[in-house]
């Protein structure tokens, strides 16, 4: 299924000591912000901070068991967790959604999605820029209607739509 | 029994040609709003509660609780066919519902997912009708204390269920409960976690967390294997349906107990998604091949989805009773019912019979006009299937965009979801469960309340968890639970040492 030339990326045991040591450091930071805030017992029982700083806790710590885990784990190291190929795969619908959803905060989420959509079908699609264009404002126009008009929900708009007078 | 005389004058009440007409309306609209992810049950009937104003009130709730019906069916088709849950209480049903789609048998999935909840949900209403004076005296006797008992003994069997996978079950569980806290702490009114930023003011929705995890981790994942969607071509004919209808009645008793899990959950605000997890752990425990389970067990199906309509369902009997709705969507109709006019609680059953028996009546009928619907709409749904992928997938993200955008009405959660989609992917390649970490960001905040207020009339003792037979038992279970994967573990290595000896 994948071609004989495809390198794996990353190892198994790689990703695990990755992820392990990203949830130590992520909970690390937020068991630290929940001490500040008092983890002990206050005058209305448990202080605020008590929860969130145990629950941080129980990420370190078994996350710091899972990363000595992984070091001995000698079947994880040669176990590929992604190949070459498949992380450009998913590269291909990530890095444009990624800059659709920072789009939106811009250009609002119609325009944003026209282009989106569009871009999506003659890259990926080979559609031609007439029919991608095409849909892409066909979806956005249906989706318009659906909410602006009809459910009264309003979501982020840019520059365009105040130009037409359609905030 | 004065209870069926009642129930016969709410059908006579419900059996009008406009409130079929609203029923049938309902049932659609909530199958739509179940299949597209982001706009869920609590939102969809939140958008549309203001069609309704010019309504009697009857009327009204017969078209909101239909929706939510197709809320509650609609979410298991997108589970199904594209392993994308339409809704949260969905989640469990793509365990086994997909993988059975993917070997072939996406009918027979779909079938037994729209029978499951159909069972289920019959068997809350009856239970609605002649336990409601019981059930309402029932739940007032909870305090925090078992309320608490009850998020433990959920979270407990998720744990206990893991099988090796332990650790990593409780790592995913509190991340799940960490992000819970992040925003303002209810009984002090302290900012926790938010690290002097105001969009963390409010927290994190769990429905983002959802969208995100399941429904951008899903499409990264599935995009490894090529940029297409394998979604299972689904085609319901009546074969199938009988077909699968046979097999069916082999659970029985696993569709009563995910009943019985249901409306426990529904009435002891509990909701429908923890129901279907809940029910999920359950079943795999009792069931003769566990290890079925996750490959496309029917048994698998069956669970969650009767657990999720039985709650979803019974999750109106203590907002009826009470005014105290058993999940956020039960919360938003208890909206409706107060802009209506109409007080819920006891006085409801005496002072406005009519509305509450012909709203009973109406979930016996709606779940039949559903279930006929459901049925039959499959081919529609599976016809998308047939578009492009290059037309689909960018449609999707829009959807779950604009989805997690109304949630409430910030672009920070577009960028929040795009991040629980990376996180998805990555922890589900490395097999971190990920229903704990949504169970958790869903019940958090109730746990850690309903712990806190515990210990404030205790002061501070863990004993009272074990002040009565009832909150005793269920925390004596949990921690039975908690302590089984240990248990497990030494068993094994016990069981080991003589072979290598």
């Amino acid at each position: 299924m994948h071609a004989s030339n495809d390198r794996p990326l990353l190892t198994t045991r790689a990703a695990e000591l990755l992820v392990s040591a990203f949830l130590i450091l992520l909970c690390g930071i937020t068991a630290w912000d929940s001490w500040k805030l008092g983890a002990g017992w206050g005058e209305f029982g448990p202080e605020s901070g008590s929860f969130p700083f145990w629950t941080s806790m129980l990420v370190v710590i078994p996350s710091a068991i899972i990363f000595l885990l992984a070091l001995r784990d000698k079947a994880a190291a040669t176990e590929t967790f992604v190949t070459v190929e498949q992380f450009k795969l998913v590269l291909k619908v990530l890095i444009p959604s990624i800059i659709y959803a920072a789009a939106v905060g811009f250009v609002g989420i119609y325009v944003a999605s026209t282009i989106f959509i569009a871009f999506f079908m003659m890259w990926i699609g080979k559609y031609n820029i007439l029919k991608a264009g095409g849909v892409g404002v066909a979806v956005s126009v249906v989706f318009f209607l659906m909410f602006e008009k009809w459910f009264h929900v309003p979501l982020p708009k840019g520059p365009l739509e105040a130009l037409l007078g359609l905030n | 029994m004065e209870e069926l005389g009642l129930l016969f004058h709410g059908f006579a009440v419900v059996i009008s040609p406009f409130n079929m007409l609203l029923m049938v309306v309902g049932v659609v609209l909530g199958v739509l709003i179940g299949v597209l992810p982001g706009l869920g049950g609590a939102n969809g009937i939140a958008i549309l509660l203001p069609l309704t104003f010019s309504m009697p009130p009857t009327s009204a709730i017969i078209m909101l609780s239909c929706i939510y019906w197709g809320a509650l069916f609609g979410g298991a088709m997108t589970s199904i066919l594209f392993n994308i849950p339409g809704e949260p209480w969905s989640v469990a049903t793509t365990f086994d519902g997909f993988p059975m789609a993917q070997k072939g048998n996406p009918g027979g999935a779909l079938t037994t997912a729209f029978t499951s909840s159909f069972v289920g949900a019959i068997i809350a209403v009856i239970l609605i009708t002649f336990l409601s004076p019981i059930i309402a005296e029932f739940a007032l006797r909870f305090g925090p204390p078992e309320f608490f008992s009850v998020y433990l003994l959920t979270f407990a069997a998720f744990v206990g269920m893991a099988k090796g996978a332990a650790l990593k079950t409780i790592v995913s569980m509190m991340i799940g409960f960490t992000l819970a806290a992040v925003g303002m702490d209810t009984v002090t009114g302290q900012l926790r976690l938010t690290f002097d930023t105001t969009v963390l003011l409010k927290g994190f929705d769990f429905l983002i967390a959802v969208i995100g995890l399941f429904g951008i981790g899903e499409i990264l994942l599935t995009m490894e294997e090529g940029l297409e969607f394998k979604g299972a071509k689904a085609k319901i004919d009546l074969k199938v349906v009988l077909h699968t209808w046979k097999q069916l009645p082999k659970y029985w008793a696993t569709s009563l107990r995910g009943a019985a899990v249901g409306c426990f959950m529904g009435i002891v605000p509990g909701g429908a998604t923890p129901a279907s997890f809940m029910s999920y752990g359950v079943a795999k425990r009792f069931a003769k091949n566990p290890d079925g389970f996750g490959q496309g067990e029917m048994e698998g199906i069956v669970a969650p989805e009767t657990a999720a309509h039985a709650a979803g369902t019974s999750a109106l009997l203590p907002m009826l009773t009470l005014g105290v709705p058993g999940s956020p969507t039960a919360a938003v109709l208890l909206g409706g019912l107060l802009i209506w006019g109409l007080q819920p609680g006891p006085l409801l059953f005496q002072e406005q019979a009519e509305f509450v028996w012909g709203l009973i009546a109406s979930m016996y009928l709606g779940n039949v006009v559903g279930l006929a619907i459901v049925l039959t709409c499959v081919p529609f749904f599976a016809g998308i299937l047939r578009i492009p992928f290059s037309i689909i997938a960018p449609v999707i993200m829009v959807i779950c965009a604009i989805g997690a955008y109304t949630v409430a009405n910030s672009i920070f959660d577009i960028y929040m979801m795009m991040t629980f989609g990376v996180a998805g992917y990555l922890l589900r390649k490395l097999n971190y469960p990920l229903a704990p970490l949504v169970l958790a960001v869903v019940l958090g905040a109730r746990a850690e309340d309903s712990f806190r207020q515990a210990m404030l009339f205790s002061s501070g003792d863990v004993s009272i968890f074990f002040s009565n037979y009832l909150v005793g038992g269920i925390t004596g279970l949990s921690i039975i639970l908690l302590l089984l994967p240990v248990l497990q573990g030494v068993l094994e290595k016990m069981r080991n040492k003589p072979a290598t000896a």
